[in-house]
């Protein structure tokens, strides 16, 4: 089977020739003599291709119109995945060669932008979460949480109790058990109160001395704020760390982050910093943790030094706790991570800063709040949770939310994500999001559709 | 560049073209009242903030971010990005990684709007395109793997191995007994002794054989009933490949354990042989070396993982499934899933990026790219050999390992050739790994190389070598031209700054 040149594969039968000469073997084949005869395959694998740009774009696009795009309609999706902004220079930056085909810093002699990069990011997470140490970046929300109870198990010698409480993200949740399956812990949910916080006095008697660690989100997955403080007081009762899931990160904009109420790792979704949805990643997952724990957690971590010449330079720092380091002691497996996407947010926290940072936040508060008045105002919805709440929220109707919400979508509209699938008890809840995205014409006219609908 | 390193580099026949000047933090190029972005005027009626949250929720300042404009972000990331060296710009060596070009089709392709703007909850009607493109890519990948099925979720190749040992564990747990030990070689990579860990594991360390290879008869001795899988890198972290290893595969299932195999390597046999053809049962295959989606400074990745039938019940929930009428769904309804690895459906923009790339190479494709890959390799090889000390001369595939030996006659070591390099204008392979090698570098050029930068890169090897016997110096204290020299590791890690900190 001869293969012929092709145009991400430079060296053409000519170099070929001069290669193997130099080699000293008469065919490519030849380089292959160790691959045990009986398992070469004697064909090309049947797939499709090779393929032209053209005939790629024509495939490709075809199946990206078959999905519905949500940018050019009102869309008040949320979830855990919010559409907000991202600044067309980012996307323009990212596609430089320079950060878009570099690998892991390992030599930081030639990678100080990478480097410094990813201190500056780790730099504004501490700043966001009001918490001393950012790593470089884990997956995405749901494994960062996971990472964040696992450190919390590291550091509590023989504690093997967690209080999880139920309004994390249903997702986040089962990532945690498919992780800990095999590990010894104990998962203890916790539900929620009538104002959609968790449910305080069950929280307070199930946290016993074998509690390592309690999880809370806030916003909560109902779309209500925690009270960290009250959370706070219930861990300090059993020395169990406390630790803070945020999904929507756009919030630390203008809600008090979790390091200021004592909470000791913050973990969650970075996606609200303008990256594109793309249908669920990639994402970029952060942690943040008091100074003490800096030394077991997970992933990379950067740090400032100098050079032979006493210059200022970036590098990857404490890496003993890694697995290329240590092996099956290491904090974590965690090796390649999402380097390019928290360049992204580095880039958008930079960009918005101190006073953006806010503006979209409260943009956000301010139009969740309209939505939630001029459904009011129809006279036909309820909410059936009464806490705080920041930028999406619980709407109950007479009709199942899977019913309403396919009306809405018949208008054009999407209309929120149903509750039904992860919570069975709540066949006519949904939640709502609502971002800087959304216009009040946009929250005008779901009012109106809802109040058609029902 | 001073005027004294330029003397130092003479020697170097090209010259590296480094944004010289330090480049200050973000917050540091900060200046009060400037702005970087605008927002549409708030439209709606503008509510009291303390009417909407409690004062102990409520954020009044994010001391000390930023304030700059548009102007002033757009230059601070351009000239950061130019203290990177990368693909774009030459051979990046590292071997294990698989640095490859990242074609920008697939960067297009990963734009397009109805992928770019789908959000994962929508209903499925309105999804069918990125659902559909999930299934193309497993029915490609199990084609590539020789296996019946693949699944999309895990995003990075650790993440793959974590699921697989997971299912691994769930399969021989419904028969009965978990078991209790993960064999691995002591020539693999530092993720797969981590990931058998996450999942419940203890491993055992085989040591290799002189051939840098798996001991089949430490082997059989090895594979007790407590003995739930090996983890086996093929080729191996030599770019050896296990000649024995249908018979591997044997040993292994004759005493009911799985053979997991770590497919960082793939790119050396891609379309050449088939994982599931050799009676491995379970692969990850890294997206970011083997399809080209770009690396970007760490990830992101995805790691899917292929399965022989035995573990197909084991694969995490959902899996992507297509109806009679042609159309796709999420099958959520698998009782024996180890559950869920990840929120969503993986990396789904690095999805649409190595789809991309499959098909712009098809199965002749798929195959003259592992060729090719070889081939690069085997020319360095052959045109290093007699300079650098090759510590095990058996026949390797799409990368080489030498070691310092040659060179520590003068008190030159790897780090130091390593450091040289970059003053040739070379990325440095990965060294000290793999760990059964001392002093190791480990070159995986790929097949993105024209004949040309490889001899430039041989060229530049042989120089350093030269250069370690005749003047050692200019190497041991390399490299010379780079934004910055050699790091205080020590430093760095004894006394952690791990943040810039606003100024009292």
């Amino acid at each position: 089977m001869e293969t012929k040149p092709m145009r991400y594969i430079p060296n053409a039968e000519q170099d070929v020739r001069e290669m193997l000469e130099t080699i000293g073997v008469d065919s490519i084949d030849r380089l292959f003599d160790s691959l045990p005869k009986d398992v070469k395959l004697d064909r090309f694998l049947d797939v499709p291709g090779p393929w032209s740009e053209i005939e790629i774009r024509r495939s490709l696009t075809t199946m990206g119109f078959r999905n519905v795009r949500v940018d050019d309609k009102p869309s008040f999706l949320g979830g855990g995945v919010y559409m907000h902004h991202q600044p067309a220079c980012i996307d323009q930056m990212l596609l430089r060669g320079e950060w878009l085909t570099a690998y892991t810093p390992y030599q930081p002699e030639v990678s100080q932008g990478t480097l410094q990069s990813i201190f500056e990011y780790q730099t504004h997470q501490s700043l966001l979460t009001g918490l001393d140490v950012a790593n470089a970046s884990l997956y995405d929300g749901s494994t960062a949480f996971v990472e964040g109870v696992l450190l919390a198990q590291r550091v509590a010698a023989k504690k093997n109790k967690v209080l999880v409480a139920k309004s994390i993200h249903p997702m986040y949740r089962e990532t945690l058990r498919t992780y800990v399956q095999n590990l010894g812990l104990e998962i203890v949910e916790i539900g929620m109160a009538a104002d959609g916080r968790v449910d305080l006095a069950a929280m307070k008697a199930a946290c016993d001395e074998r509690t390592f660690g309690i999880a809370i989100q806030s916003p909560n997955f109902f779309g209500v704020l925690e009270d960290y403080d009250a959370v706070r007081e219930i861990a300090d009762a059993a020395k169990a760390a406390k630790i803070a899931v945020v999904a929507e990160a756009s919030s630390f904009g203008i809600v008090s982050p979790p390091g200021a109420h004592g909470f000791d790792i913050a973990v969650g979704e970075g996606q609200a910093w303008g990256i594109p949805m793309s249908f669920g990643g990639p994402y970029v997952g952060f942690m943040v943790v008091r100074d003490e724990l800096k030394r077991h957690m997970p992933g990379r971590l950067v740090g400032e030094t100098i050079d032979v010449d006493g210059k200022k330079a970036y590098v990857l720092t404490l890496a003993t706790r890694e697995q290329h380091i240590r092996r099956a002691k290491a904090t974590s497996n965690i090796c390649t991570n999402q380097a390019l996407i928290a360049l992204a947010a580095n880039m958008y926290l930079s960009l918005l800063g101190r006073a953006g940072l806010r503006e979209v936040a409260s943009q956000c508060l301010q139009k969740a709040a309209y939505l939630k008045s001029k459904l009011a105002a129809t006279g036909k919805v309820e909410f059936p949770f009464s806490g705080p709440v920041y930028n999406e929220f619980t709407i109950r109707t007479k009709r199942p939310a899977r019913e309403l919400l396919a009306a809405l979508a018949g208008e054009g509209i999407l209309g929120g994500v149903a509750l039904d699938t992860w919570y069975p008890d709540r066949p006519n809840d949904y939640i709502a999001a609502v971002t800087e995205m959304n216009s009040a014409a946009d929250i005008d006219r779901y009012a109106a559709a809802i109040a058609k609908a029902l | 560049m001073s005027e004294k390193t330029n003397t130092e580099t003479a020697a170097a026949p090209k010259s590296t073209s480094f944004h010289n000047t330090a480049e200050e933090l973000i917050f540091e190029r900060s200046r009060t009242g400037r702005k970087g972005y605008q927002f549409p005027e708030l439209d709606v009626k503008e509510e009291m903030l303390e009417s909407l949250l409690p004062g102990s929720l409520l954020r009044e300042d994010i001391e000390g971010e930023t304030e700059v404009s548009e102007v002033d972000v757009i230059r601070h990331f351009t000239r950061l990005s130019k203290l990177n060296m990368s693909i774009d710009s030459g051979l990046y060596p590292l071997g294990s990684c698989t640095m490859k070009h990242n074609p920008r089709i697939n960067e297009a392709m990963a734009r397009r709007e109805g992928f770019a703007y789908s959000h994962p909850l929508q209903p499925e009607h309105q999804v069918q395109g990125s659902l559909e493109l999930i299934w193309q890519l497993e029915q490609t990948m199990m084609e590539i793997f020789g296996m019946p099925r693949v699944t999309l979720q895990p995003v990075a190749g650790a993440h793959g191995e974590l699921t697989g040992i997971l299912m691994v564990r769930k399969a021989l747990a419904k028969q009965g007994n978990a078991r209790k030990v993960i064999l691995i070689p002591d020539s693999a990579h530092g993720t797969n002794p981590a990931s058998a860990a996450f999942a419940g594991y203890t491993t055992k360390e085989l040591k290799s054989n002189s051939h840098g290879t798996l001991d089949l008869d430490l082997l059989e001795r090895e594979v007790t009933e407590d003995v739930a899988a090996l983890m086996l890198t093929v080729p191996n972290t030599l770019g050896v490949f296990e000649g024995q290893i249908v018979k591997i595969a044997d040993i292994l299932h004759r005493k009911g354990a799985f053979l997991y195999c770590d497919g960082a390597n793939l790119n050396a046999f891609v379309g050449v042989a088939r994982p599931g053809d050799m009676g491995i049962d379970v692969i990850h295959s890294n997206l970011h070396k083997t399809f080209s989606t770009p690396h970007g400074g760490g990830g992101p990745g995805a790691g899917p993982v292929g399965v022989a039938k035995s573990l197909v019940p084991f694969l995490p929930a959902p899996t992507i499934e297509r109806r009679d009428d042609g159309t796709f769904y999420q099958d959520f309804n698998r009782p024996d899933s180890i559950g869920r690895v990840r929120a969503w459906n993986g990396n789904f923009g690095v999805l649409v990026r190595a789809l991309t790339y499959m098909r712009s190479m098809g199965g002749e494709g798929m195959r003259r790219m592992a060729e090719i890959a070889v081939l690069n390799a085997n020319y360095i090889r052959a045109r290093l050999k007699n300079a650098y000390h090759l510590p095990y001369s058996d026949p390797s595939l799409h990368e080489v390992v030498f070691d310092d030996k040659n060179q520590l006659v003068n008190d030159v070591h790897t780090l130091d050739i390593a450091k040289r390099l970059m003053d040739f204008g070379f990325h440095p392979p990965t060294i000290y790994f793999p760990l059964i090698v001392p002093g190791a570098l480990m070159i995986e050029p790929t097949e993105s190389e024209p004949k040309e930068e490889l001899d430039a890169f041989c060229d530049a090897m042989l120089a350093i070598a030269r250069e370690a016997a005749e003047t050692p110096e200019l190497v041991k204290s390399a490299p010379h031209t780079t934004p910055v020299r050699r790091l205080d590791e020590a430093r760095a890690a004894r006394q952690p700054i791990l943040k810039w900190t606003p100024k009292a």
